[in-house]
Order: structure tokens, then C-alpha cells, then sequence
């Protein structure tokens, strides 16, 4: 069985914006969603930038109880599942066993393993929380989307650090595919903004230190010194294609390609010469039967650590070879975003559908010097306007996870 | 302030509901608490009291909480 899976609605939760419309507008205007940190008092940390997500209400999507046992985290994923399943129209249309939610998260519900683990010192054990557990646990942000709408397919969330949006979404392609459900909700959620995940990530050296935003996330620039670290969730309605016409969906892209490996390399670091990423994106060219001279956008994991965009670069000139990867189109909207670790991948799928509708490339801001060893044309400053035949979008996680997204228009039927 | 006030208001707060809602014979399961919610509750007024709740025991309505807190405040 190969059947084609097309996107029917999305949902984004991000630092520059809640809404799908919202959140690209602000990309294609190159808004800057890094800002100082606020979920706490980052006196004793070394970064106080992050993307936060602003004026972010769980009660317009929750009761008072739920949203006070869900972690931000599932908070988010859930804000965005029902942004993309009320766009879909799919309630009510499908089995509900023929409907499943592959949501994941990088790490799950660090907001409420901090506080607890902060009573668990300060109180005793005896006032540890009941919900503790469950609110953690990653696969959570999946089970309250399957129980706010009764899909009760598989609900098998990908833990892949920063690659987990991109994963969930890649194995709910294949899953529709191949004929094991109908209708997918897939994505990713994040809500990793505390003073311990801060602290984590910067004890690694992974985030930068600037104290001016537009200085901070600075992807391909030889000045770059880190990623900003940013909450949020991306989630896409994914549907089996003639199902999806037959009910009238509106479609707003087909996911025609999904490639992941493993650098099987070191925990954090990626492969040097970028050959477990380029393996990713050749795996998802050819599922997309992808042909030299297409005009491809490219959504980069672009995340501005010294490592990854030199390694990504080298990636992309392995995988549709020096000449075809000068002309790409690339960009990193972590620039303008943060990196939103696990939803990452899933909202910069939303981000390629919408360059493909709308004809243009959003850009990577604050690229004022660019690195030479990052020497291809990743639209810097300001959105370009371009037709694309094809737009992929590149995730890579800690310990080593590569997965790469390919998509095209809706189908004209 | 009497410990059925005490329960009503947490539950009022918790669940996002109008304190005329609750009596001492509301079950706990009618407004939606379960074993997960109760658990939490109990915690919540053993801190606010200073007390220990015996937190095996089955509470299935407001007078079963009140009662089993005013039996640990004078334990």
C-alpha cells in the first residue's frame, strides 16, 4: 500500500505569534520573537534571552482543571492541535480508530519536574504531586490530544530532541502511507524556558550569551555563539488524499518525503562532515522524486551553533551536489523564532507549506556577516520572493537524530 | 473558617466552579474529582492545617473529606 498523505489543517504556537497566519506573517516580516527571559529570574544563568511565547492563555483552550494538570509544554501541543483539527473539519468524518496523534516533545514537561523536584527538597516527599508523573511524561501532550477528540488510533509520540516534531511527522506519513491509520494529528511541543533546562544547555555551551537581541540568533553568521533556546508547538492535520477530496478538506500541502538517520556519532556534536544529515535529505529527495533543476526552498535546522551550520552546509552540498545546492533557497527561521527544541521541526513544516502557497521564502535575519564556511544563499534580512517546486525542512536532534521533511503543493486533481 | 469552607473553597478554585455548587452530600465524582484530583486536594489542606490525612481511605463525598479532616485535627 502507497498511499498519499496531504496536510488538511495546521496549528502553530510561537514566539512570534499564536495562529498559523499570525506566526508567518511575522516570519515573512522577519519579526524577532527572542526577548529577555520572563518564565523566571535568570540572575544565576548565563543567558537571559529566550523565545517565549507571549500572552499565551490555557484557559481559552481548557477547563481550569486540565490546564492546571498539563504542563506548558502539553499546554501548547494542545493549543495547536485544536488551531489544526477545527481548520481540518476532520471531527466527526472519521473512525476513530482510524485516527491517531503522533505528537512528540524533545524532553516533556520540565516546568513541572523543576517545581516538583524544587517541593521534593524544600517540603519532603509527602508533597509531591499526584499529577507529577503524568504531567512529565513525554507522550503526554499526545494522550490529552487523543482525549480531547476521541482518536483512538495509535498514539506513538517521537522522542527525538530537536528532531521530534520532524520525526512525528515523518512516521505518521508512513503510517497513513501504508495504510495503519487515515487520518494523523502529528507534530511537537516544547515549553523548555526554566532556570534547570537553561542552566543544562548552557553548561553544554550550547546557548549564546548576547544580552542584545538582534545579536543573538544568528544563524550561518560567523559571529553566531549558540542557539536561543524557545518554547512553542507545530502541529499538522495529516490525511490520506482521497479521503481528504472526497470529504472536501481543503489541502494545503502534500508531505511527499520523509528521510531519517542517525549520526551514530556522539551524543551531542554532529557528524563533522554532515554525512549522517546528507543521508537524511537524499532519503526524503528520493521519496519526492526530487530532479536536478527543481527550485527547492529549504527550511534549515540552521539552529547557530558553531557546529551545526557548518555541518548542515556540508550536508546540503552533499546531498543535491555543489552546483544544484548554490542555487537552494535556504533559510533559518530559528533567527527569528529561537529554537523551540522538539516543536521546532513540526512549525517549520507549517513554515515550507506556506512558502509553497505563497511564493515566498521567509528570511534569516540578523545575517550581517556571513560565515565562509557557510557559503550558500540563505536569504538573509529579508523574505524573498520565489515559485518553488519543492520545500524541505531539516531537523537534527542530540544524540544524533537526522530527519528531513519533504513537501509539495496540493495536488492539482 | 470551618473545615467544610475549607474543602468548598479549594474545590471552588480548583475545578473553576460557583462555591453554591457544593454541599457537605456532594459526591466527588459528580463534579469530577478523581482518585488522581482527591489525592492533590488532600495534600493541599494538609499543608494549608499542618496535619496528616489518611489517604488510603475512600472519600466518596464533601462530608467524608470534612470528616476525615476534622478527625486528623484533633489526632
Amino acid at each position: 500500500m502507497n498511499r498519499r498523505v496531504v496536510i488538511t489543517g495546521m496549528g502553530a504556537v510561537t514566539p512570534v505569534g499564536i495562529g498559523v497566519e499570525v506566526f508567518w506573517n511575522s516570519l515573512k516580516e522577519g519579526k524577532c520573537g527572542v526577548d529577555k527571559i520572563e518564565r523566571f529570574d535568570p540572575v544565576n544563568v548565563k543567558s537571559s534571552l529566550s523565545g517565549e511565547v507571549k500572552d499565551f492563555d490555557p484557559l481559552k483552550y481548557q477547563e481550569v482543571k486540565e490546564a492546571s494538570h498539563t504542563d506548558r509544554c502539553g499546554q501548547f501541543a494542545l493549543a495547536a492541535a485544536i488551531e489544526a483539527v477545527e481548520q481540518s473539519g476532520v471531527v466527526g468524518t472519521v473512525d476513530p480508530f482510524r485516527a491517531a496523534v503522533y505528537v512528540g516533545t524533545g524532553i516533556g514537561g520540565f516546568e513541572t519536574t523543576e517545581s516538583n523536584c524544587r517541593k521534593l527538597v524544600e517540603k519532603g516527599a509527602r508533597r509531591i504531586s499526584p499529577f507529577f508523573i503524568p504531567m512529565i511524561i513525554a507522550n503526554m501532550p499526545a494522550g490529552s490530544i487523543a482525549i480531547k477528540y476521541g482518536f483512538q488510533g495509535q498514539a506513538t509520540p517521537a522522542v527525538t530532541a530537536c528532531a521530534s516534531g520532524s520525526n512525528a511527522i515523518g512516521e505518521a506519513v508512513r503510517a497513513i502511507r501504508h495504510g495503519y491509520a487515515d487520518v494523523i494529528v502529528a507534530g511537537g511541543g516544547e515549553a523548555p524556558i526554566t532556570e534547570a533546562s537553561v542552566a543544562g544547555f548552557n553548561a553544554m555551551k550550547a546557548l549564546c550569551a548576547a544580552e542584545d537581541p538582534k545579536l543573538a540568533s544568528l544563524p550561518f553568521d560567523k559571529r553566531r555563539g549558540g542557539f536561543v533556546i524557545a518554547e512553542g508547538a507545530g502541529i499538522l492535520v495529516l490525511e490520506e488524499l482521497e479521503r481528504a477530496v472526497k470529504r472536501g478538506a481543503k489541502i494545503y500541502g502534500e508531505i511527499v518525503g520523509y528521510g531519517a538517520t542517525c549520526d551514530a556519532y556522539h551524543m551531542t556534536a554532529p557528524r563533522p562532515d554532515g554525512a549522517g544529515a546528507a543521508q537524511a535529505v537524499v532519503e526524503a529527495l528520493q521519496e519526492a522524486n526530487y530532479r536536478p533543476g527543481e527550485r527547492v526552498y529549504v527550511n534549515a535546522h540552521g539552529t547557530g551553533t558553531a557546529l551545526n551550520d557548518i555541518a548542515e552546509t556540508k550536508a546540503l552540498k552533499i546531498a543535491f551536489g555543489e552546483d544544484e545546492a548554490r542555487k537552494l533557497t535556504i533559510s533559518s527561521t530559528k533567527s527569528e523564532t529561537g529554537h523551540m527544541l522538539g516543536a521546532a521541526g513540526a512549525v517549520e513544516a507549517i513554515a515550507c507549506a506556506l512558502a509553497l502557497r505563497d511564493n515566498i521564502a521567509p528570511p534569516t535575519i540578523n545575517l550581517l556577516e556571513p560565515d565562509p564556511e557557510c557559503d550558500l544563499d540563505y536569504v538573509p534580512l529579508t523574505a524573498r520572493e520565489g515559485e518553488f517546486d519543492l520545500a524541505i525542512s531539516n531537523s537534527f536532534g542530540f544524540g544524533g537524530h537526522n530527519a528531513c521533511l519533504a513537501i509539495r503543493r496540493p495536488p492539482q486533481l | 473558617m470551618d473545615a467544610f469552607q475549607l474543602v468548598s473553597r479549594a474545590l471552588a478554585s480548583r475545578l473553576g466552579i460557583d462555591l453554591s455548587e457544593i454541599s457537605l452530600d456532594t459526591e466527588l465524582m459528580e463534579l469530577g474529582v478523581d482518585s488522581l484530583d482527591s489525592a492533590e486536594l488532600l495534600m493541599e489542606l494538609e499543608e494549608k492545617l499542618g496535619i496528616e490525612i489518611e489517604a488510603s481511605k475512600q472519600m466518596k463525598t464533601v462530608r467524608d473529606v470534612v470528616n476525615e479532616i476534622d478527625r486528623a485535627a484533633k489526632a
